[in-house]
């Protein structure tokens, strides 16, 4: 068992940085999901800890090894690929099998762990398969016991559900959650998908183009963004963000509405959830509905601020009807508004 | 189902198949049926009289030491170009699917030999070996070995299988290097993080899912050994010294037109065209159903 520490780590290709030095202690049993949007940099950074990209500046460490120089075998880790990355020409058992094969491992531990895992993950009726025999949410299965056999020091996953259905998908995310508890192993997890981060992590990294955004559990994450990018990636439906500007512990919005609450002066971004927006016929926030999305347990009413362009959405619980150009009213409790200065980071 | 009105019948398919069926016909066919016809004959050497005898020439031939051991020469001779020149460009696809820099360098470099006429390329290797001038005899010369496969039948055949098998390394290399790109790279990481050695992943990993591959390209191995290897052997050895080096096809040419027996060469050519025939059936048969792992 084993943290991993990312000390000030680069990478670039040719000239281009996509990496700009990113920070992180990642305690042993943690279990880290690396978030953010395609292309920012998530899973190049999971793959430097794997030890399958060179590291260009900056420092890796597992347990108290840096393994900047090691190769991946060497690194004690075990990886879920996205496209689960099984070797096509085995049977499940020798897939299973094979990195212990490797290791020399006699045939009865061999077959005593392969069995195991396989217990563990409901695929004993299978090992005799090939894994073109099985289903997406088998294959994702037998990748996962590929990685427990091995019993690593860190587990790593790269998207592991993204190629399964909606439905597979939230099973099997509780299942690798209730996994890795069990066996208490360190895990690295990579999505962009925000509700597997939010409810599988233990601490979220929000990367966004090469750099670390915010480090912090789901509900630091939620409830004090500190950047917009953060601000409108956690979070659904999306926060609202409304330009304002703070003046004597009230802000004004755009159409003169006064919010009470918040710190500062001048003009600055003020985000609202649109679940923190209360319905209050005589509040402050005054919304101009276009169209409503029933959820069933909520509806999504998107409009405008009333007499600006700026969209606006706010969920209201339960089935309500609303009609084109109607307007309601909302508030919103001071702790609930988020500030933001120019360049989007965080005020207060 | 399309309904057969929306397809008119006109000579315009029959048009555009004409060319490839006229030259099926006048470059196979036809002269295909002459060799089994001439196969069932037997003429005197001064072509003046003809004589129908049936099987009579087929019969001879399996009677004939010298024609038995030319087919054992053959499958020596087609079995080891194939197993060189595959294993070796396999070695060199190993490699070159690891290259990163100047991959596209390595890779023109290594298709050239393709281009060669194989007599071009069988001159080439007497030259290098040629036993008073060859560089590389006389560099066998200096390490103490005597190279002269103009007399020592062994050495002839390791002559003729080096030059045959390099100018087919190239051919090879490009169906291997188009068959390891096509092995998705997570493949290959995985069993990276599973403590695979570059080694152990190409014997366990690499070569097992370009099998296939191994299988067509072995039977296309053998048809160029049978019958696309007559150029070199025909620069390099004539078949010799003391038909070392006569594999079928040359024993064709060399009992038609050196030794005039007609009906005799034309009845190894019918044997010839049924070995082809059997290998493209099993080619068929097993390359379209893919090798199984």
């Amino acid at each position: 068992m084993a943290g991993i520490v990312l000390d000030k780590l680069k990478k670039s290709y040719g000239g281009t940085e996509v990496l700009h030095g990113v920070n992180a202690e990642i305690a042993d049993g943690e279990f880290v999901v690396i978030v953010g949007p395609s292309g920012c940099g998530k899973s190049t950074l999971l793959r430097m800890i794997a030890g399958l990209e060179s590291v260009t500046e900056g420092e890796i460490r597992i347990g108290e090894r840096v393994v900047n120089g090691l190769e991946p075998a060497q690194r004690d880790i075990a990886m879920v690929f996205q496209n689960y990355a099984l070797y096509p020409h085995m049977s499940v058992r020798q897939n299973m099998a094979y990195g212990l094969k490797i290791r020399g491992l006699p045939k009865e531990e061999i077959d005593r762990r392969v069995e195991e895992a396989a217990d563990i993950l409901e695929i004993r009726d299978y090992l005799e398969r090939k894994p073109r025999q099985l289903s997406g949410g088998q294959r994702q299965r037998v990748a996962m016991g590929r990685a427990i056999v091995r019993k690593p020091q860190v587990f790593l996953f790269d998207e592991p559900l993204s190629n399964l259905d909606a439905k597979l998908r939230v099973q099997m995310r509780l299942e690798i959650r209730r996994l890795q508890k069990r066996l208490g192993v360190t895990a690295v997890y990579v999505t962009h998908d925000q509700v597997e981060a939010m409810t599988l992590g233990d601490r979220l990294m929000v990367l966004n183009g090469g750099r670390s955004e915010q480090f912090g559990t789901p509900i630091e994450l939620y409830e004090r963004p500190q950047t917009t990018f953060v601000a409108g990636f956690i979070g659904s439906p999306a926060m609202n963000f409304l330009p304002a500007t703070a003046e004597g512990g009230e802000v004004v919005l755009e159409n003169g509405a006064r919010l009470p609450g918040g710190t500062g002066a001048g003009r600055v971004r003020l985000g609202l959830r649109p679940e923190h927006l209360l319905a209050d016929d005589g509040g402050p926030i005054r919304l101009q509905a276009i169209l409503a999305e029933q959820l069933g347990a909520s509806t999504l009413v998107h409009g405008t601020l009333e007499g600006t362009d700026s969209a606006l959405v706010a969920a209201l619980p339960g089935t309500r009807a609303v009609t084109e150009g109607e307007v309601l009213g909302f508030s919103v409790a001071p702790a609930q508004m988020h500030l933001f200065d120019g360049e989007g980071r965080r005020i207060g | 189902m399309l309904k057969r009105v929306h397809f008119p019948a006109s000579a315009l398919p029959y048009l555009l198949v004409a060319p490839q069926v006229a030259i099926t016909l006048v470059f196979f066919i036809w002269p295909a049926s002459q060799a089994l016809w001439q196969s069932m004959l037997i003429e005197d050497a001064f072509g003046l009289s003809t004589e129908f005898v049936w099987f009579e020439n087929f019969q001879a031939l399996f009677e004939d030491d010298q024609y038995l051991g030319s087919f054992r020469r053959t499958a020596f001779f087609s079995l080891a170009v194939a197993f060189l020149s595959m294993s070796f460009s396999l070695v060199l696809a190993g490699f070159a699917d690891r290259v990163i820099r100047g991959a596209t360098t390595y890779r023109t470099l290594l298709i050239w030999p393709y281009a060669i006429a194989p007599v071009l390329a069988g001159a080439l290797w007497v030259f290098m070996f040629n036993p008073t001038l060859g560089i590389v005899a006389y560099g066998l010369e200096l390490l103490g070995y005597e190279w002269n496969h103009q007399l020592r039948g062994g050495q002839a055949m390791a002559l003729v299988i080096m030059a045959a098998s390099w100018k087919q390394v190239a051919y090879n290399f490009l169906f291997y290097l188009a068959a390891m790109q096509a092995i998705p790279r997570s493949v290959i990481e995985a069993a990276a993080i599973d403590g695979a050695g570059p080694i152990r992943r190409f014997r366990t990993i690499v070569f097992p899912l370009v099998s296939p591959t191994t299988f067509f390209l072995l039977v296309i191995n053998l048809v160029y050994a049978f019958f696309d290897t007559f150029g070199i052997i025909h620069a390099v050895t004539q078949g010799g010294p003391a038909n070392a080096t006569t594999i079928l096809v040359y024993k064709v040419y060399n009992d038609g037109f050196v030794g005039l027996d007609l009906g005799g060469s034309a009845a190894q050519s019918v044997i010839l065209m049924v070995l082809v025939i059997a290998l493209t059936v099993v080619q068929f048969r097993f390359i379209e159903r893919k090798v199984e792992y």
